[in-house]
């Protein structure tokens, strides 16, 4: 039972990390890869992590996986934020299809003058 | 907060009585030490916390089912030839008050694929918001405002 569990976990979490990287290579924009990248490495990742701590049991190894996941959905959205927000602040242009920016429209003080 | 590191104290007790520490243990050591705290909400003080972790539970199950969906929705993008999606930048009135409430919120909303928070105007009336899909802007923001924001103040209120 838990050795499919495992199995699953590894092949889904492998799955996702592939898809996060194909993601980089052909999204059109910042922001798009951003997001590709972010978001389902963290699953995959957590996935990969959720495997091993099932699989091999054990004190050490189950505190130091709850311990990775817990800073790894800490630490994620909050770089991939940061990449944001500098990159809109330093005016990298966006995919030519989107289709809002309310921010530009918005008072926000982001857009520094250069 | 004491009675939620009550019941880990008492999970971590749960699983080093048994004989091999496993991550089911772990659980199942939560899970009765649950029933206890509850049992004794009065003489331990612990209703509240009774009452709101399985509303913690069920927004957690919602997260994850909702970050699955959209991971999905990606990778479909990601995988197929043509680009499907309509990216783009829209302005997310918030109900979150405090500071915590909206980093926790700016968080939440960037774990999910397809959505990442890029910034808050400086009066904190708007969460400005990088999606993927927006077919119409105003159908994505009730989407965010009525799931993850609402869900979010039901358990930190």
């Amino acid at each position: 039972m838990s050795e499919w569990l495992t199995a699953f976990l590894i092949a889904f979490g492998a799955f996702l990390s592939l898809l996060a990287a194909v993601g980089v290579l052909r999204m059109p924009d910042v922001y798009t890869r951003l997001q590709a990248a972010a978001k389902a490495s963290t699953l995959g990742v957590g996935c990969l992590v959720l495997a091993a701590a099932i699989f091999f049991e054990g004190l050490g190894i189950t505190t130091q996986a709850l311990l990775i996941m817990g800073f790894l959905l800490l630490t994620t959205p909050v770089a991939a934020h940061m990449m944001g927000r500098a990159a809109y602040s330093a005016e990298v242009p966006a995919w030519e299809r989107s289709v809002v920016d309310e921010l530009q429209e918005g008072q926000s003080q982001l857009k520094v003058t250069r | 907060m004491t009675a939620f590191l009550w019941n880990l104290v008492l999970a971590l007790v749960w699983a080093f009585a048994q004989s091999r520490f496993t991550v089911a243990g772990l659980v199942v050591g939560f899970l009765l030490g649950y029933a206890i705290l509850c049992l004794g909400r009065g003489p331990l003080g612990s209703a509240d916390y009774c009452a709101r972790l399985p509303r913690l539970l069920k927004f957690l199950a919602f997260f994850l089912w909702e970050m699955l969906l959209a991971n999905l929705r990606v990778g479909w993008d990601v995988l197929t030839p043509r680009h499907r999606m309509k990216p783009g930048i829209v302005a997310l009135p918030l109900d979150a008050a405090t500071e915590g409430e909206i980093t926790l919120l700016a968080c939440l909303i960037t774990l999910t694929p397809g959505t990442l928070a890029l910034d808050v105007s400086s009066d904190r009336r708007f969460l400005y918001v990088h999606c993927m899909y927006i077919d119409d802007a105003q159908r994505v923001k009730r989407h965010l405002k009525s799931g993850i924001e609402r869900r979010l103040l039901e358990i930190l209120r």
